[in-house]
């Protein structure tokens, strides 16, 4: 490094030997999100997939099956479950962990209100109280690792979330502790009673995370195709009517042809007026969707409650 | 349908337009969610163009607001091709953001304001690009609006910096400069017809078409072993594998390989995948490799070609990037991460600094800073089998991390061997 930093630079063109290979977008994150998981492997002994049975916490155990096989999947998987959940998602959930061999913990945010613990909020809604269940899972059973489905294109806040994000014993995130991340040369030091957050799909986007599922095959519960539903208008989303609070007075229940984008509690994961009731259905959808032309209103008001939903999606994180 | 991947990253002086620049890739390519578009809407009402800059947190806002300056990432795709872009802020402080954007980017593309032409930064970027070996360089010669569409601007602007980076050790063809309005969007997505002059490709255009120089496909094999694969099971009773990304060249079935640092010799018996077993795995592919001999290999040994393999060393030098606020120390306890293996580790000496301003080395430094970049000697309690980081990056770096805190404090480049 004297003067030129960067002596007899050549670019890869100029090599000889193999053709350089351009690698599939899909492929190239598939592989990336591997890695990722077997790093866990290595450097943790604790870890734990969260697992919701929506879409990218079955991508993440499709992931990890893969990563491993032809052994299982070395970790459990983690539900927080609101007690709000959709029915058909809980029973997918359970096929999921009977098919693959999984071993299900469930936190419980009903116990947790049962019991008093926690108190239910006055508008409803659970997603803000699964922290609490969350973390005291994870301190019981000694959880070092957590992996979670969280994307940096949910929203701007999350673009520089780290792929291994450090959290503190009380689970916080502290912006100033978070390290560099260079190279695919992941750091995993934590101190005792710290954990990890790990995000392996922190390089897809929906769209690749809808064409890896189409391409993969990947089963998904069936609240993510177009299907007849009561549905009530609230705070501009279609909310399903069940046990948990609603409709309430003045909330007239129809019935629309809707599917949801993601799953979450049942009293605020809102569903969009959808005729997709395949997965080639979706994916045009969502790739439509991505392009609305701005100033298409309907298409835009729909496409920005969806993207609200992103946001809550699976509160936890 | 099957498109491509290519990772780069962006950077630039403050007030140079690269929010506005990255905002109008993502606007121009409808990678905007429709929320992040009302509420720019929102906030430029009244008429006029939206501020683009409000779609990703421009560097101004995150100061205003005291958070944590970052490399950000955002994503936008085209029919052919998918985007990864780390954006850098490039406030003269944070060569540490500029180092870990460049440490995953294939291309980077540097921003300047017409109006000021090459500065100091761009030097510095230019500089940090080529240190970390990003393959290709884009230069925006951004505000091309504010100097009338100069032609003359332009080519001044871009003849010194071809200069710049020739110097650095970039080919020709490895650098464009492209003249820009990131506000009024000349040559970002659409050909302009003010720079009736240029007949170079769009931004957009030549991100699309660039050729992605993959990783290190064409280099020596290296696999760094990230676990083991015994299932113990029924079906697989005596299976043993060794799970890992493939970091550089290409390994085939039947490929004699050494396994490092121990040194011993085998070959290659299968390269598996859960979609079934493969002839051949390159440089980014994530597979399960099978040695024809039973050796005990462990996470943290690397599987090399046998032919061209690195020597393993307990002593070497190396270009670090510090990026902590606390300072080196030479002879305090470190640890380094290199592959898949964390080993103990001490830097004995700090032979230089590299004065940013003029691209000198200055021998003699006592220590290393934040953002400092500059050579050690390091010395490291089990043999390391290192490459050169410019023949092949994947086993030539290597992270530096307290053993206390568990802080990433530098990134590591291995030099070449004397
Ligand atoms: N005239 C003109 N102004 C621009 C252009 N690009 C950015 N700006 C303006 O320059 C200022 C700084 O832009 P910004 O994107 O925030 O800069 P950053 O600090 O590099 O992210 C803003 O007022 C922009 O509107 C351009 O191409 N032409």
């Amino acid at each position: 490094m004297s003067a030129d930093v960067g002596v007899d630079f050549q670019t890869s063109s100029d090599s000889d030997a193999t053709p350089l290979t351009t690698t599939d977008e899909l492929d190239a994150l598939e592989s990336e999100a591997i890695h990722i998981i077997r790093e866990v492997a290595g450097e943790f002994d604790r870890p734990v997939i969260l697992f919701s049975g929506g879409k990218d916490s079955m991508l993440l155990v499709h992931l990890a099956r893969k990563a491993f096989w032809p052994a299982p999947v070395p970790f459990p998987v983690l539900h927080v479950d609101t007690g709000h959940n959709f029915d058909e998602v809980i029973d997918f959930r359970d096929a999921v962990v009977e098919r693959y061999g999984l071993t299900l913990e469930v936190a419980s945010v009903q116990e947790y209100i049962d019991d008093g613990r926690l108190s239910e909020r006055a508008d409803g809604t659970r997603n803000p109280l699964q922290t609490t269940p969350l973390l005291d899972a994870i301190t019981e059973h000694r959880h070092d690792a957590v992996f979670g489905g969280g994307r940096r294109d949910e929203e701007r806040a999350r673009a520089k979330e780290r792929i291994f994000s450090l959290r503190t014993a009380f689970g916080a995130w502290d912006p100033s502790r978070q390290r560099p991340e260079l190279w695919n040369l992941y750091n995993g030091r934590h101190k005792a009673g710290e954990h990890v957050r790990v995000f392996p799909l922190s390089n897809w986007t929906e769209l690749d995370v809808w064409r890896y599922i189409a391409r993969e095959e990947i089963e998904l519960p069936s609240i993510y195709y177009a299907h007849t539903r009561d549905v009530f208008a609230r705070d501009g989303m279609w909310l399903t009517s069940g046990p948990w609070g609603g409709p309430r007075d003045g909330e007239e229940v129809v019935t629309k042809t809707v599917r949801y984008r993601t799953v979450g509690d049942g009293s605020c994961t809102g569903a969009v007026e959808s005729t997709a009731t395949t997965l080639d259905e979706v994916l045009v959808e969502v790739r439509e969707s991505r392009l609305t032309e701005r100033g298409a209103t309907r298409a835009d008001d729909r496409l920005s409650e969806a993207a609200m939903e992103d946001r809550k999606k699976e509160g936890y994180f | 349908m099957t498109t491509d991947l290519l990772r780069l990253a962006t950077a630039g002086s403050v007030d140079d337009g690269k929010s506005t620049l990255v905002g109008r890739l993502l606007y121009d390519t409808k990678s905007v969610l429709a929320d992040q578009l009302e509420a720019v809407e929102r906030a430029t009402q009244g008429g006029g163009d939206p501020d683009l800059s409000l779609l990703v947190d421009g560097l101004r806002s995150e100061r205003e607001q005291g958070i944590t300056i970052d490399v950000a990432y955002r994503y936008f795709a085209t029919p052919n091709r998918s985007f990864v872009l780390a954006d850098t802020p490039g406030h003269v402080q944070y060569t540490r953001n500029t180092v870990t954007g460049a440490s995953t980017a294939q291309l980077a593309v540097l921003l300047v304001d017409a109006r000021h032409g090459v500065v100091e930064q761009t030097r510095r970027h230019a500089a940090v690009m080529a240190l970390l070996r990003v393959p290709r360089l884009v230069l925006a010669v951004n505000k091309i609006d504010l100097v009338e569409y100069d032609e003359p601007t332009f080519s001044t602007i871009a003849k010194e910096f071809h200069e710049i980076a020739e110097r650095l050790g970039y080919d020709d063809e490895a650098v464009v400069a492209i003249p820009v309005s990131a506000k009024r969007g000349d040559n970002v997505v659409l050909a302009s017809e003010n720079t009736p002059w240029y007949d170079g490709p769009t931004l957009l255009d030549h991100l699309e078409s660039v050729p992605v120089d993959g990783p290190d496909a064409a280099a020596p094999f290296r696999f760094p072993v990230q676990t083991v694969i015994r299932p113990r099971t029924a079906e697989f009773p005596d299976y043993r594998g060794y799970a890992g990304l493939v970091g550089a060249g290409t390994v085939r079935v039947g490929d004699p390989v050494v396994v490092l640092p121990d040194g011993q010799r085998t070959t290659i018996e299968g390269i598996d995948r859960f979609e079934g077993p493969q002839e051949r795995a390159s440089a980014g592919e994530s597979v399960v490799l099978r040695l024809a001999d039973d050796l005990g290999v462990a996470r943290g040994a690397v599987i090399a070609a046998a032919d061209d393999a690195p020597e393993p060393v307990t002593e070497f030098t190396a270009t670090l990037a510090w990026l902590h606020e606390k300072p080196l120390v030479p002879g305090r306890r470190l640890l380094v991460k290199h592959g898949t293996h964390t080993v103990q580790a001490m830097i004995t000496e700090v032979a230089d600094r590299l004065d940013v301003q003029t691209l000198e080395r200055v021998p003699g430094p006592e220590n290393l800073e934040i953002n400092d970049i500059g050579n050690v000697s390091i010395t490291v309690a089990e043999p390391l089998p290192l490459d050169d980081y410019e023949r092949v990056a994947a086993t030539g770096s290597f992270l530096v991390i307290d053993p206390q805190a568990g802080d990433t404090l530098a990134a590591g480049m291995c030099a070449p061997r004397s």
